[in-house]
């Protein structure tokens, strides 16, 4: 699971974060309902979670909820695809 | 009675917290034609103030032209009020080729189809020209009515950082499985005002084999040398393969938009785009202003040039004056105050001071970046600005952040 978060966590600092910025988000950082990440640009991250496990995340599960942090991505993950 | 207390009620609490966070719009009510020189009342109730309009869309000031007015009245004698009908049935006069047709010519592209509106342009252009197999790579700060289009659209959606070429290069890599790609992108962005790197998104669109989407709605009519737009400018005229932009900013202001581009695409919007399909063909005396507007700037640069030292000049005198303005070329000159509150007291200050400039703040814009957007007309005449400046630099003095850092204001005012 530290596994799977740790490159959730690398992914969402790469994509969302400009160069430069310094901003701290950790596991439990409000991604979506914090303003680092909105509903627009979230869709990349789904598509990287899908083609890194080779799995399809249906539009009913990628809510901002679930994506809002890292800790709720990986719950997800974990849930639905059994992913560690 | 379907409506009952209940609904209300909660239709009432949904209303308050919009208030609460903020964001609720009021609209401020215009009492004379649109100008550099406006009469408003506001708040609604109050009584009318002159003011000078800091934040048209009135970009070369052909909203209230004597000649664009005289063309529309014209149409309006010729070819009357209202066709009662979508294009396809019996809502296509010859005024409407003849304004696809000059639209075609002035924006260098093979085909051009009108819309009600660029909104609508955007909403119905996606879907009417990819489908499951395709993939749309949009900049993350295009504007709403291009992501409402996307999510009407089969396709994939991906995106990527704002003008960040070495991002969307990754996108483009990553996509290259998928049927066809587009990159999407607005030619100038509202909020900022800074121009899209158009000529490394078409290096891109070519090595990866990709379309190139541009929505030149801020940016028709002035950017270029010839006011062609941000491919003008960028280098790149005919290798746009969609250029969507409106009638309602630059050119007239009336109303309507359009999609320029490939003609095959264009044909594909004729069949399928459903804003054109089921809304009704744009008013016969909006066509004819807006074919008299395209006339004038297709004659002469004078409106477009007189823009562009309107705008150097304001730059320059905020610069000078010690405010943060976002870098840039284009008319759209935000002034940052990154705080939001500040951002509406201080266009409070300058409406006292007969200024007419709208702040903005999260979430129109990132959090942390509020700013006060002001836009330059061709119909400002110096004296506006000088007024306007004044306005400005008494204000700025009022909330002490002239020549301030960022920092400093961030640690007056907070984020």
């Amino acid at each position: 699971m530290s596994e799977l978060k740790k490159i959730i966590l690398d992914y969402v600092k790469k994509e969302y974060l400009e160069e430069g910025d310094d901003t701290e988000i950790t596991n439990t950082t409000p991604l979506i309902s914090g303003g680092i990440v909105d509903s627009f640009s979230m869709v990349s991250l789904k598509l990287f979670l899908e083609a890194k496990y080779n799995i399809s995340i249906p539009d009913a599960k990628a809510t901002p909820k679930a994506f809002d942090s890292v800790d709720n991505i990986a719950n997800l993950l974990q849930k639905e695809f059994n992913i560690q | 009675m379907a409506f009952s207390e209940k609904v209300r009620e909660a239709y009432q609490q949904d209303l308050e917290s919009i208030r609460e966070g903020g964001i609720f719009k009021e609209e401020r009510i215009i009492c004379a034609p649109q100008s550099s020189e406006i009469e408003v009342e506001f708040p609604v109730g109050s009584g009318r103030k002159k003011v000078i309009n800091m934040c048209a869309n009135n970009y070369l000031g052909l909203s209230s032209h004597p000649d664009v007015i005289e063309a529309a009245r014209q149409g309006l004698d010729h070819r009357g009020y209202g066709m009662s009908s979508v294009r396809f049935i019996c809502g296509t006069q010859d005024i409407h080729k003849e304004l696809e047709a000059k639209l075609t010519r002035f924006l260098g592209t093979e085909d051009t189809i009108l819309f009600p509106s660029c909104m609508d342009a955007n909403a119905g252009v996606f879907e009417a020209v990819l489908g499951e197999q395709d993939v749309m790579i949009a900049d993350r700060l295009v504007h709403a009515s291009i992501v409402d289009g996307m999510r009407l659209c089969k396709a994939q959606t991906d995106n990527y950082k704002h003008s960040d070429m070495g991002h969307l290069e990754e996108k483009l890599q990553f996509h290259q499985k998928a049927r066809f790609r587009m990159i999407i992108t607005d030619g100038s962005f509202s909020m900022d005002g800074d121009l899209a790197k158009l000529d490394k998104i078409v290096e891109l669109a070519e090595k990866y084999n990709a379309m190139v989407f541009l929505d030149d709605s801020h940016a028709t009519g002035f950017i270029g040398k010839t006011g062609r737009g941000t491919h003008e400018h960028c280098g790149v005229m005919g290798k746009i393969d969609i250029i969507t932009t409106t009638l309602g900013k630059a050119l007239g202001g009336a109303s309507g938009g359009c999609v320029s581009g490939r003609k095959e695409l264009v044909e594909m919007c004729r069949q399928k785009a459903r804003p054109y399909l089921f809304s009704n063909t744009i008013p016969p005396v909006v066509v004819s202003g807006a074919n008299r507007v395209l006339d004038i700037i297709s004659r002469t640069t004078e409106r477009r040039d007189k823009l562009e030292r309107n705008t150097a000049f304001w730059r320059k005198g905020l610069t000078d004056a010690g405010f943060i303005i976002k870098e840039g070329e284009t008319p759209i000159v935000p002034v940052m105050l990154f705080n939001a509150k500040l951002s509406q007291d201080m266009a409070k200050a300058l409406y006292e001071e007969g200024i007419y400039a709208v702040g903005f703040f999260f979430p129109v814009v990132p959090k942390g970046q509020a700013r006060i957007r002001t836009q330059l007309s061709a119909s400002h005449e110096q004296h506006h600005l000088e007024k306007a400046l004044d306005a400005f630099i008494k204000a700025g003095r009022k909330f002490d952040i002239l020549h301030k850092t960022k920092q400093e204001i961030v640690d007056k005012y907070g984020l």
